[in-house]
């Protein structure tokens, strides 16, 4: 390789090689570059010692600042919940039947409810707990296991039918259509609409007696402490177009509910049970 | 010439240029991802973890044939936020037995690290086949599709011995009973004791409510059972992780 010749306007040498005339200056990196890259590499170095990094034997260094994680996130947790314990004791120690709608503790108990409700209920009462076809509205005073907060609080807890919780709320409705005949079931189907103003003379007036008063009550107003819903209102929870009534006396329905006294904490219980209690419908 | 003129060298030749930039990046990367392998660290041990019963893996894999993980995660991060709303944040053990994994990044819809339990089979089930029956503002997707297709079952067994050979603990009496085990879980009448034995917790029941075995079945089995394995009872956090 030749010496590299200086080129005379910039004073820079160049790189010693030449194509059809054009010669390449060498130019050096600009220096804050060089020591942008220098300092990186500074600071790369004290990081892997300061944070965890190098992997040794059987684990990594923990690193000098003791850095972690899964630390930082019980610290985080424990930090909020020291934030909120005096409330929480409080809301604890509260009792549900004489709850004060007008102290800050139930407007706690409802904020804090209403952000359980969202991560964990709303999936199937919906965002706005107006709930679909087969999981309750919450909103009405409609209620299928009592409206007191009491009685919310405890459908929350054990939840209902499930496998998990000895108490969970517990109703079977036999399916009829083992045990009455189809048009038996016809004329059922036709009554039972019609429970708010019924002819109790029809043969659908007898067979409602026979058969559904001794749950859904003698005027089908159903018996919230057996879970049977009120048949005289307008609120069907499956349907009450033809077909779906022929379904639900047919083969009965068994809505689930999971126990979330075993997914929750007992505040977030009692919280998210104020909450439901304060949407309109509570007791 | 200075040690660092002799760039010149490398620069000068693109053959030399690509096999040297490779092996600085195969030293980085060995460097990095190597010990992940050997550490004894990275995956902590932790009770309740299994393999995949036959019926989940069938779900596992329409999970991942329908690209569910192109809208939901399957970690939930160290955060409180997320610890409050998904529940306990992920363990590396967790997906020990996933090939692949199924982490993902992108959250259209909700991560599904712990759905397992969270909604029952017939929720899922409606869920799938009218997503906004249940959740009015939801964007997913219709999966009805899956009531149709039926399963056999017939190669469950293979699907298996494949998952074996790259590492999952499958034993021979799994791998012998795979078709049997496949068919039991989706049957609550069926004698499925044995299974349960072979897989603790696996979630059992006519899941699409038809007589024929269906994808429906195998992916609401594998749903069910997301998450729910590792007993937190006995967890204790290492924070030094």
């Amino acid at each position: 390789m030749d010496e590299p010749r200086v080129d005379e306007l910039t004073g820079r040498p160049t790189m010693g090689h030449e194509f059809d005339g054009i010669e390449e200056l060498n130019t050096p990196m600009p220096r804050w570059w060089l020591w942008t890259f220098y300092l990186t590499i500074i600071w790369g170095i004290g990081y892997t010692i300061a944070f965890p990094a190098w992997p040794m034997i059987s684990g990594a260094t923990a690193g000098l600042l003791g850095h972690s994680t899964r630390g930082e996130v019980s610290a985080d947790i424990a930090a909020h919940e020291a934030s909120n314990a005096a409330l929480v004791a409080e809301l604890n120690a509260a009792d549900l039947a004489t709850f004060d709608p007008l102290t800050d503790l139930h407007r706690y108990a409802v904020a804090r409810g209403s952000s359980v409700f969202r991560a964990q209920c709303s999936q199937c009462h919906g965002a706005g707990a107006a709930g679909a076809v087969g999981y309750p509205n919450l909103l009405d005073n409609d209620w299928l296991w009592g409206g007191t907060l009491e009685d919310i609080a405890h459908s929350v807890r054990h939840g209902i039918r499930n496998e998990t919780d000895f108490d969970a709320r517990y109703s079977v409705m036999p399916a009829f259509g083992d045990i009455l005949e189809p048009a038996d079931i016809e004329k059922l189907v036709d009554f039972v609409p019609t429970l708010a103003d019924a002819d109790w003379d029809s043969a659908g007036g007898d067979l409602f007696t026979e058969n559904c008063a001794a749950c859904h009550g003698d005027q089908g107003l159903g018996d919230s402490s057996l879970g049977a819903p009120n048949l005289a209102d307008a609120i069907w929870l499956y349907g009450s177009d033809h077909d779906s009534l022929t379904a639900t006396i047919s083969n009965a329905r068994f809505g689930v509910m999971p126990a979330w006294g075993q997914r929750l904490n007992e505040e977030d219980v009692r919280a998210v049970s104020a909450y439901v209690h304060s949407l309109g419908g509570g007791e | 010439m200075a040690l660092i003129d002799k760039h010149v060298i490398l620069e000068r030749s693109p053959t030399l240029l690509l096999a040297f930039s490779l092996s600085v990046v195969t030293i980085g990367g060995i460097v990095e991802i190597a010990p992940l392998f050997w550490l004894e660290n990275t995956i902590e041990e932790v009770e309740g973890m299994r393999p995949y019963s036959p019926l989940e893996l069938a779900g596992r894999d329409i999970y991942i044939r329908e690209g569910c993980y192109v809208c939901h995660s399957q970690m939930i991060r160290p955060m409180r936020d997320e610890v409050e709303r998904y529940g306990h944040y992920s363990l590396a053990a967790e997906s020990m037995y996933d090939h692949p994994f199924q982490w993902g990044s992108k959250r259209t819809g909700p991560d599904l690290a712990r759905v397992g339990g969270r909604y029952s089979d017939d929720w899922h089930l409606v869920h799938l086949i009218d997503p906004q029956s249940v959740v009015p503002e939801s964007i997913m997707p219709s999966y009805a599709f899956l009531m149709d297709a039926s399963l056999d079952g017939d190669r469950i067994g293979d699907l298996m011995s494949t998952h074996r050979f790259v590492g999952v603990p499958y034993s021979d009496e799994q791998i012998d009973n795979a078709y049997q085990d496949f068919r039991v879980q989706a049957d609550p009448d069926a004698d499925w004791d044995d299974m349960l034995e072979r897989y603790p917790n696996a979630v059992i029941g006519n899941f699409d409510g038809q007589d024929e075995l269906t994808e429906m079945d195998a992916l609401i089995a594998y749903l069910q059972m997301m998450g729910t394995l590792v007993d937190f009872s006995t967890f204790v956090p290492d924070d030094s992780r």
